[in-house]
């Protein structure tokens, strides 16, 4: 490879970016955040349909979401799931992450490409596979079978940013703790812990979010009894046209966003520490 | 256009390259100052002409506006006599050398270097034809299907300049070539870029803050200072006949008095009147009042009476520095100790720090500079 | 040092989880599909007449998606090489937005846009032109896109910024109009980025459920929607079983395509973790 020791100073100033190019950016841009902002006026109309642009002003469509039990129910069961499926995931993935950081080998790279592998299978294959066994296990509608599928789905996530901080780990600490008398399992909770905490709570929030998130594989399991929001969400569109699906949306929205916003107030405050 | 000599017979230069006029050249990015600054500055045909000066000068933008990649603010830039100031680089057919080489790698040695031939529409044998003559001038030869990621470091310079000089530019520039480069690879560039010069016999316009490298290569040096030409000339020129502080203290070391003229023409520094031969005063040190006088250490001496037509001060070693080839006394000249350097050859005296000494110099060997 | 049995122990539940809900089950769905030891529910995928149409349907519409995705995504991510880092931070978040926000609002959002009525049909009665992309393949695809786009940029950027724009400068040096310089510099060195990030958005269209089936029309379904009719209504779990397979094996496959001409799985893990990168940088 050549050399390079010296950045292009002048780069800017020797050719300026196109104003084509930065109106193009600004319209891709655009077309990444507007479409899901319409939710939120949509949310305040008082009509009874989805007709747009919305018609009023009215909390009648939050009144209804928090409120009618088909709604809360499913809210209460989604963030129940989400919980559960989160910490599950949580649990098992770190302990895989801590696994495979120690292990070399084929076997090993394996076993992390499958643990990963979740990703890129199409939603659609792994819920039909889901319901057909889950099905026979007498799994499908249940609470169980929504943790189980939402926490496998989850692991990657976990996965990716517990070994991510392990990355920066320093062994040697470890090491340390032992020569000062903490046995495995100490030094593990007082070494370890803090310093990938960031990692693990970074995980189990994504594992949280894709949980909570998730339609595909719920619609597959719900039962009448038993059903998530995106569920919910999902029959308001094509079967019932309730527009409270609005409201859903914009507490949603306005939810993961908070989450994402802690998180990185969270990652920016133990920076500076 | 020029056409390449085969290396096998170097024959007298043919000096066939472009002349480039620069006149009142300014180039203002609205900072506080002007990157370049009524630069105004002739290269001659198939002269080896370096832009020298520290990091922000303006050498740099001046190449890029001779290049054409930067548009001037004010000025003109001719070729041969024609006004190309508002020429695409793509038009200018100039060869170009960059520091970080800039090979395409995606492509072969072969098609590297023939890239400018296809742009500019040649037959297929005639570009099979320069290839292999060029490939052969920087010595290259049968590397044609080499990708650049293949080769050493100066391999790749010399691909690089095959590139820039194979369509028989009407300049070559080169930006820092030799900056990435190790030390002993770049004696050998250097030497090889010295050879290339003087067979293809273009026009170079050579760009460095290595005074070294500009004083082994160059016909004539433009030295830079804040967008400005502080000096041109070959580099005996600069280094023997310094106009002013900037250009005694940027190439080769200097022992530096402040001097305040008198009346009479003398120069006074603490309790010491310097005798002056007019011979050592530069042109624009006569014209100005802030003037210094600076003396190169290897003509400074320690030893020995002191002459008539020479002027001493007392000094004090601080330190002996061994360098090789010879030894340095830094010393603390005079009441306030300025810091100097003295060169002592090999046979020189014992000397050591502490001692007190009367450094002197004759009067020929000194400088009269101006320091703004 | 610990044993390395006992490093194992605790990859273990995670593969345990994973073989409950991953493995066992396609694993079962594949014999399923082989049931009696014949390839007949994979014959007939090719021969019921509806599969092949829903195919050919659901890779147009994907190729569709595909070229939206590189003609919005190749002049962003060159953006994103020339601006300077807090800008550029910012197109990487924004790049992120329709990935983290919500499906069913995304969606439901898009349907308000695209029915009669919406802003875009009224934008385009302005000009006299009643278009209606709800329930249209255009309207899937470019609900698709918007999500997928990431699976675009974030290669491109990754092959963009590797390339050195004084390339650009010695091409024109050496007589290239800037037009010339890029296409004969640029472009060949961008196009492995390019193509990893086309197979990479093709493959991810393929398995789309939600979009098609609240945007799309009902009669125009895509694989995804056949699969999943295949499994809860007609209750074919051996035809279903068969055309997951061939779902699942074609995108792994170009996934793992994609993944050799250039970190692709990389790319998705940086989807992935972006959110989380940003808090730690």
């Amino acid at each position: 490879m050549t050399v390079t020791l010296e950045k292009p100073r002048r780069a800017t100033k020797v050719d300026p970016i196109p104003w084509w190019l930065k109106l193009v950016g600004l319209a891709v841009a655009l077309y990444f955040v507007l479409p899901t902002l319409f939710v939120i006026p949509m949310s305040f109309s008082t009509a009874t349909t989805f007709q747009f642009p919305p018609r009023g002003f009215s909390l009648r469509l939050y009144q209804n979401f928090f409120t009618n039990p088909v709604w809360l129910d499913a809210l209460r069961n989604s963030v129940l799931i989400a919980l559960l499926a989160a910490l599950l995931a949580t649990v098992v993935g770190t302990a895989a992450a801590i696994g495979l950081h120690n292990l070399t080998g084929r076997l090993a790279r394996f076993a992390r490409t499958l643990l990963m592998v979740s990703i890129v299978t199409p939603a659609i294959v792994l819920a039909v596979a889901v319901y057909i066994s889950f099905l026979q296990w007498r799994l499908v509608g249940t609470l169980g079978g929504y943790v189980l599928a939402h926490a496998a789905i989850g692991v990657p996530f976990v996965l990716i940013s517990v070994t991510g901080a392990l990355g920066g780990f320093d062994p040697k600490l470890l090491r340390a703790s032992a020569s000062l008398g903490a046995p495995p399992l100490r030094a593990f909770l007082t070494v370890t812990m803090p310093l990938i905490s960031r990692g693990i709570v970074t995980g189990a929030v994504f594992a949280f979010v894709t949980s909570f998130d998730e339609v595909v594989i719920a619609l597959f399991l719900r039962s009448p009894a038993l059903q998530t929001l995106p569920v919910q969400m999902y029959n308001s569109v094509t079967v019932e046209i309730d527009p409270t699906i609005a409201a859903s949306s914009s507490v949603v929205v306005t939810a993961v966003t908070t989450i994402c916003l802690v998180l990185q107030f969270v990652g920016g405050r133990r920076r500076n520490r | 256009m020029p056409t390449l000599i085969s290396h096998t017979e170097p024959t007298a230069p043919a000096r066939t390259g472009t002349q480039i006029r620069l006149a009142g050249v300014t180039k203002d990015y609205g900072l506080a100052a002007p990157a370049v600054d009524d630069v105004s500055l002739t290269i001659e045909p198939g002269e080896f002409m370096t832009l020298l000066g520290p990091s922000g000068s303006g050498k740099t933008t001046t190449l890029n506006l001779i290049a054409g990649f930067e548009t001037l603010t004010a000025g003109s830039i001719a070729f041969d006599g024609t006004d190309v100031s508002n020429l695409p680089p793509h038009k200018r057919n100039l060869g170009m050398l960059f520091q970080n080489y800039a090979l395409f790698p995606h492509l072969t040695v072969a098609q590297n270097v023939a890239y400018p031939l296809r742009e500019r529409k040649l037959a297929k044998p005639e570009i099979a034809r320069k290839v292999a003559e060029v490939l052969e001038l920087v010595q290259l030869t049968g590397r044609d299907n080499h990708h650049p990621a293949q080769l050493s470091g100066g391999q790749q310079q010399r691909v690089a300049l095959a590139r820039a000089i194979v369509f028989g530019p009407n300049a070559l520039l080169l930006d820092e070539p030799l900056g990435a480069l190790d030390r002993n690879l770049r004696g050998t560039l250097q030497a090889e870029i010295h050879r290339i010069h003087r067979e293809v016999g273009t026009t170079f316009v050579f760009v460095t803050h290595d005074q070294e490298e500009a004083m082994n290569l160059s016909d004539r040096i433009a030295l830079f200072n804040n967008g400005r030409i502080e000096q041109v000339g070959t580099p005996e020129d600069l280094y023997q006949r310094p106009e002013t502080l900037f250009t005694a203290t940027f190439l080769g070391d200097s022992n530096v008095f402040d001097a305040s003229p008198a009346p009479d023409g003398t120069f006074a520094w603490e309790d010491n009147i310097w005798t002056v031969d007019r011979s050592t005063v530069s042109a624009r040190a006569a014209a100005g009042d802030h003037v210094a006088l600076v003396v190169r250490p290897e003509d400074v001496r320690l030893e020995g009476a002191v002459p008539a037509d020479a002027n001493a001060v007392t000094a004090t070693i601080r330190d002996i520095e061994y360098m090789g080839a010879y030894r340095t006394a830094v010393l603390a000249l005079g009441h306030d100790g300025v810091a100097g350097r003295a060169r002592l050859d090999a046979l020189a005296a014992d000397f050591r720090p502490g001692q007190a000494v009367t450094a002197w110099w004759p009067v020929a060997r000194q400088h009269i500079v101006a320091t703004l | 040092m610990q044993a390395k049995a006992k490093q194992w122990l605790l990859v273990l539940p995670a593969l345990a989880l994973l073989a409950a809900v991953l493995l066992v089950p396609l694993g079962r769905s594949l014999k399923l599909s082989v049931a009696g030891g014949s390839l007949e529910h994979y014959k007939s995928l090719f021969t019921d007449g509806v599969t092949l149409t829903v195919l050919a349907r659901t890779a147009a519409t994907a190729a569709v998606v595909t070229l939206i995705a590189v003609l919005l995504g190749y002049p962003y991510a060159y953006l994103m090489t020339r601006v300077e880092p807090r800008l550029r931070g910012l197109l990487m978040v924004i790049v992120l937005v329709p990935f983290w926000t919500s499906v069913m609002a995304r969606n439901f959002a898009w349907v308000i846009i695209l029915q009669r009525g919406g802003p875009v049909n009224s934008f385009f009665r302005l000009f006299g032109w009643d278009l209606v992309l709800y329930q249209s393949v255009a309207g899937v695809a470019i609900a698709m896109s918007q999500v997928l786009l990431p699976f675009m940029v974030l290669p491109l950027f990754s092959a963009l910024s590797g390339i050195d724009r004084r390339l650009l400068l010695a091409a024109r040096g050496l007589g290239s109009h800037p037009v010339r310089a890029f296409w004969k510099v640029y472009w060949p060195l961008s196009r492995g980025g390019v193509v990893a990030g086309l197979i990479l958005v093709f493959t991810l269209s393929l398995g789309f459920y939600v979009t098609p089936a609240l945007v799309g029309a009902p009669q125009q379904s895509l694989v995804a929607q056949l699969l999943g009719q295949r499994t809860t209504q007609l209750l074919d779990f051996e035809g279903a079983g068969a055309l997951g397979m061939l779902v699942l094996v074609v995108t792994l496959a170009l996934v793992a395509w994609a993944n050799r001409l250039g970190g692709t799985i990389s790319a998705i893990g940086l989807v992935a973790a972006a959110p989380a990168k940003g808090a730690r940088s």
